[in-house]
């Protein structure tokens, strides 16, 4: 049989607030155990929650970037459910009125094509504390400082139908909330984190199939993998004549195989209610405008505009789009040097640097005003392509300086300035046609192959210096007559 | 120090305090050997903080000396146990946080703390203000100050029975379906629950948030109106509290009540009223119409749905509220637990008490899944229509009158056993609470030799007109003047 698979996601992207959703503690990561938890988070008896503004500042701009309404009287709900980093013996959520509401998001699937993926809701919450069960022998640690954080949950509609399809969906989201400077884009940190509701069921059958919610998968790679390994155990048990329980399992990345955490028979029943000590959120046409203003261009209008302002290619115009850092860094160059000369560097030698070092654009060792002092000398001749790669290994390494004169100090240093000057390049060819006569011989008897070897000889005499258009020129000219 | 001193208002003792007549200190040390020798029968005081009162109390007399003191300062007070007071014991009557020092002020208290009024001690309650005799305290019954044999009512008793017995000129309490109004009719004193919002809450161990409201205990009306000024205002901290200004409650204490419109609700005078309590109301209904206010008969129809949604509501908030409690972090933890169920099961099941666990039970089912809409929704709605009763019955009246409990104090163990007869004597009192009103107990005279309060409710935030038509009454009444015997000290004597 052909089976289908459905999967929706549950995204929690933790705000990049400077405090706590509900009390005033900040939220650094890699603090002191429990130095950032103050009565509020602590819960102590008589405490009461104050709502951050901020978050909800940046949950509305999420909700207007993917054309979703906002709940004008959104509500915060208790869920109840004892444990001991939960010090209130509930979280603050939201359940029936989220503050945002259905919206979408567009993907492109590896044909080329576009699919829009339903975005059920998102809602605000805290975060949970953390327990440590190491290095306590027996017993179990409580750090706080995470409790209270806020978060994001992000929940899409079950429209994805493989993991490549709920893969691309994560990046999508994980590409806008960073474009919305509200989450760090993290996942080491767990500032972003997924779960999976996978099913399956033959193909052509409307109904879903039971699902099983993965936990434990925070990277991209894991997320692909363990709904893949999810949908084989799913079909296998079907097939062998089995059925899917609903349950909530945990991908084990070492073992590559998911297991059981808990059924739902076993799942609590959180008695969701509205929290008595906070009040309806109430959001006003103007909130939502002055949110509006403060929106940045979003990944697909910046992708439209690169191919139209810059005329790049859509091949290069998504590449650069894919983040707002490599997007301001394109567009930091290409204000002042050639677009597509920027494109090119950036997509290929910059990447692949970058990408061999394992660093983000934003820790480069070559700043976009150092590229951009690069490409001016491509553009005016004064180095070659080939040139400027020596330039830009030398920059890598931190020769010439951290501004826009780096390329210049590094082809000073070095002598690499192109030579135009053509009665220098006249007497290199003179040269070597007057050493290669056999050459010489074979091109007029109509080799014309060997051109190229005269064009490897001059560059290599020159140092790889001499203006390439003008050798063309010029051994054609005397190899002609 | 003259005995006198607990016959006198606070707008007197301030008088006194600021003219040099006596200092704080000679105030507090007053009260103080007051607690010291009463208290041990009416076990109204779960802690006494003297030393942390005198001290207090020397820099109270150091602000009157200095010409930095306000009105209140340097008068000695009693909070409720429910108030967390920084380095003090804060237990809200529960064997739970017995153990529990409190590491910050509530708001109400840091703004008395502020005006340097000493505090003589944190009071008796019924555990986390579950109860309407102060017998659910897990440091034992409190004793009526009127007979030694009767409760005080609740939850709020130590404090009531605290300002009537003259332990404390004054003391904060809350009230959730009726503690503060129903200890104070019962102990014969003053008390006011103003609008919900109107007092912070940050700070006072929730009950039901919902529905908790800081007030205030005195012997009249217009020393109520000075505690309940320096109580209450927005606070940032508590997001239900109200951002509109405090009125100076005093200075319209003195209106006239020509004119006044009292409605009196039919259904508060109906079958269960004890027919010498209803005389009581009805001889203060007369006592307004000789001052000039006109009666008028009204109806809120749905009252007697007040006690079903109460129960509904109140436990489903105390289900969640109370789940914080669970030997993790501060309070009572249960010996050597063997895992983490066994510890929150045997944490809360030695530490609570009979009454919260039934709430918490009560509320847990409300609030579970396929009961939600049957039961908390439904009381969410009756609270609507309770809240809309009012509203068209304060179309036509300025303030609504009645008794405040059906009954005068009880014996204490008359009741025990029997929790619903228990949460019926909350009937008048509990559905203003349902709407967020603010409402009095005033004392209004004695049935069977024990105190009976009349009830005041008004609209939201008209404290100050309640405030008036209480004082005017007690201008013309001496109801409020009486005091028990064993307690009182007779004019002359010293």
């Amino acid at each position: 049989m052909e089976w289908e698979t459905v999967i929706g996601l549950e995204i929690h992207a933790q705000l990049s607030t400077k405090s706590k959703l509900f009390s005033g503690s900040s939220i650094e990561y890699g603090q002191e155990p429990n130095t950032q938890a103050n009565v509020v988070d602590l819960a102590m008896p008589g405490v009461l929650p104050v709502l951050n503004a901020e978050a909800v500042r940046m949950a509305a701009m999420f909700g207007l970037a993917i054309g979703a309404p906002i709940g004008r009287g959104n509500v915060f709900a208790r869920k109840n459910y004892f444990y001991p980093d939960l010090p209130q013996g509930y979280q603050i959520s939201q359940f029936d009125k989220p503050i945002v509401e259905l919206g979408h998001i567009d993907i492109t699937l590896e044909d080329g094509e576009t699919k829009r993926v339903g975005v059920t809701r998102a809602h605000l919450e805290q975060d949970a504390g953390k327990s440590l069960h190491e290095d306590f022998a027996g017993m179990t640690g409580i750090d706080l400082n995470r409790s209270g954080t806020p978060l994001l949950e992000i929940v899409s509609e079950p429209d994805m139908r493989s993991a490549k399809e709920a893969v691309a969906y994560m990046k999508k989201i994980h590409e806008l909330v960073q474009y919305l400077g509200i989450n760090d884009g993290n996942l080491q940190e767990g500032s972003f984190r997924c779960d999976a509701n996978v099913s399956v069921r033959p193909k052509g059958q409307e109904e879903f199939g039971t699902r099983a919610e993965l936990k434990n998968i925070n990277s991209f790679k894991f997320v692909e993998r363990a709904i893949n390994i999810e949908v084989e155990r799913q079909i296998d048990l079907i097939e062998d004549g089995g059925s899917v329980v609903q349950e909530t399992r945990l991908y084990d990345p070492d073992k590559n195989e998911t297991r059981s955490m808990r059924s739902k028979e076993e799942a609590n029943d959180y008695r969701y209610f509205p929290d008595p000590d906070l009040l309806p959120i109430e959001i006003t046409d103007e909130f939502l405008e002055e949110v509006r203003k403060t929106l940045p261009e979003l990944p697909g209008v910046k992708f439209k505009r690169f191919v139209e302002e810059y005329d790049l290619s859509e091949y290069d115009a998504g590449v650069l789009t894919a983040n707002i850092a490599t997007a301001d860094y394109f567009e930091s160059v290409a204000k002042s040097a050639d677009a597509k000369l920027a494109a090119n560097w950036i997509t290929g030698e910059l990447s692949s640097h970058l990408n061999k070092e394992d660093l983000s654009i934003n820790d480069s060792p070559v700043n976009a005003a150092m590229l951009t002092g690069l490409i001016k000398r491509i553009e005016d001749k004064t180095i070659s392509g080939k040139i400027a790669k020596q330039v830009f290994e030398a920059m890598w390494n931190a020769e010439g300086g951290t501004d826009e004169s780096a390329a210049d100090k590094v082809i000073d240093a070095k002598g690499l300035k192109q030579i135009t000057d053509s009665g220098a390049i006249e007497s290199i060819i003179d040269e070597i046609i007057a050493n290669n006569p056999a050459q010489v011989e074979q091109f007029q008897s109509g080799k014309d192959k060997v051109f190229g070897f005269f064009v490897g000889q001059v560059m290599k005499a020159s140092q790889g210096k001499a203006n390439p258009a003008q050798v063309n020129q010029m051994l054609k000219d005397k190899l002609s007559t | 120090m003259d005995n006198q001193m607990i016959n006198k208002s606070l707008a007197e003792l301030s008088v006194g305090l600021q003219s040099g007549k006596f200092s704080s200190v000679e105030l507090t040390q007053f009260y103080l050997d007051r607690i010291a020798s009463h208290d041990s029968e009416l076990n109204a005081f779960i802690t006494v903080t003297a030393e942390q009162a005198l001290a207090t109390a020397k820099t109270a007399d150091e602000k009157i000396a200095s010409g930095s003191a306000s009105g209140l300062t340097g008068i000695p007070l009693a909070h409720k146990d429910i108030f967390c007071t920084d380095g003090v014991k804060t237990s809200a009557g529960s064997k739970m946080l017995d153990n529990f020092i409190a590491p910050y002020n509530a708001t109400v208290v840091e703004k008395l703390k502020s005006i340097s009024m000493p505090m003589l001690g944190k009071t008796n309650m019924d555990e986390f203000a579950m109860g309407s005799s102060n017998e659910n305290s897990y440091y034992g019954a409190v004793k009526n100050p009127w007979d030694l044999d009767r409760v005080p009512g609740g939850s709020s008793g130590g404090s009531a029975a605290a300002v009537a017995a003259k332990l404390a000129p004054i003391a904060t309490g809350t009230d959730t379906g009726g503690s503060i109004r129903q200890p104070a009719s019962l102990t014969g004193i003053t008390g006011i629950k103003p609008t919900y919002g109107r007092v912070s809450r940050y700070g006072m161990i929730a009950y039901a948030s919902s529905l908790d409201q800081g007030g205030v205990f005195a012997s009249s009306a217009a020393d109520s109106a000075l505690l309940l000024e320096a109580m209450s205002g927005f606070d940032a901290k508590d997001s239900t509290s109200v951002d509109i200004p405090v009125p100076d409650y005093s200075t319209t204490l003195n209106d006239s009540l020509q004119g006044l419109k009292i409605g009196l609700p039919k259904e508060y005078f109906e079958e269960g009223l004890n027919s010498e309590v209803a005389k009581v109301i009805e001889a203060a209904v007369e006592e307004y119409k000789k001052l000039g206010a006109e009666i008028i008969e009204v109806s809120l129809p749905n009252t007697h749905l007040a006690i079903p949604a109460y129960y509904v509501i109140a436990p489903a908030e105390a289900s969640s509220n109370l789940s914080r409690f669970d030997g993790v972090r501060y309070g009572y933890r249960c010996e050597d637990p063997v895992d983490l169920t066994d510890m929150y099961m045997r944490s809360r099941g030695d530490a609570f008490g009979r009454e919260v666990k039934r709430r918490i039970m009560t509320g847990t089912y409300a609030l579970s899944a396929g009961y939600y809409d049957a039961y908390y929704l439904k009381a969410q709605k009756i609270r609507r229509l309770i809240s809309e009763d009012f509203q068209k019955v304060f179309e036509k009246v300025d303030v609504i009158m009645g008794p405040v409990a059906p009954e005068t104090a009880f014996k204490i163990g008359e009741k025990s056993d029997d929790p619903i007869s228990m949460y019926l004597s909350d009937i008048y009192t509990i559905a203003l609470n349902l709407a967020g009103l603010p409402g009095m107990s005033v004392p209004a005279g004695f049935a069977n030799n024990m105190p009976v309060g009349l009830q005041i409710i008004g609209n939201a935030f008209t404290e100050g007109k309640m405030l008036n038509v209480a004082h005017q009454y007690q201008q013309a009444t001496d109801w409020h003047k009486q005091t028990p015997s064993k307690y009182a000290v007779s004019e002359g004597e010293k």
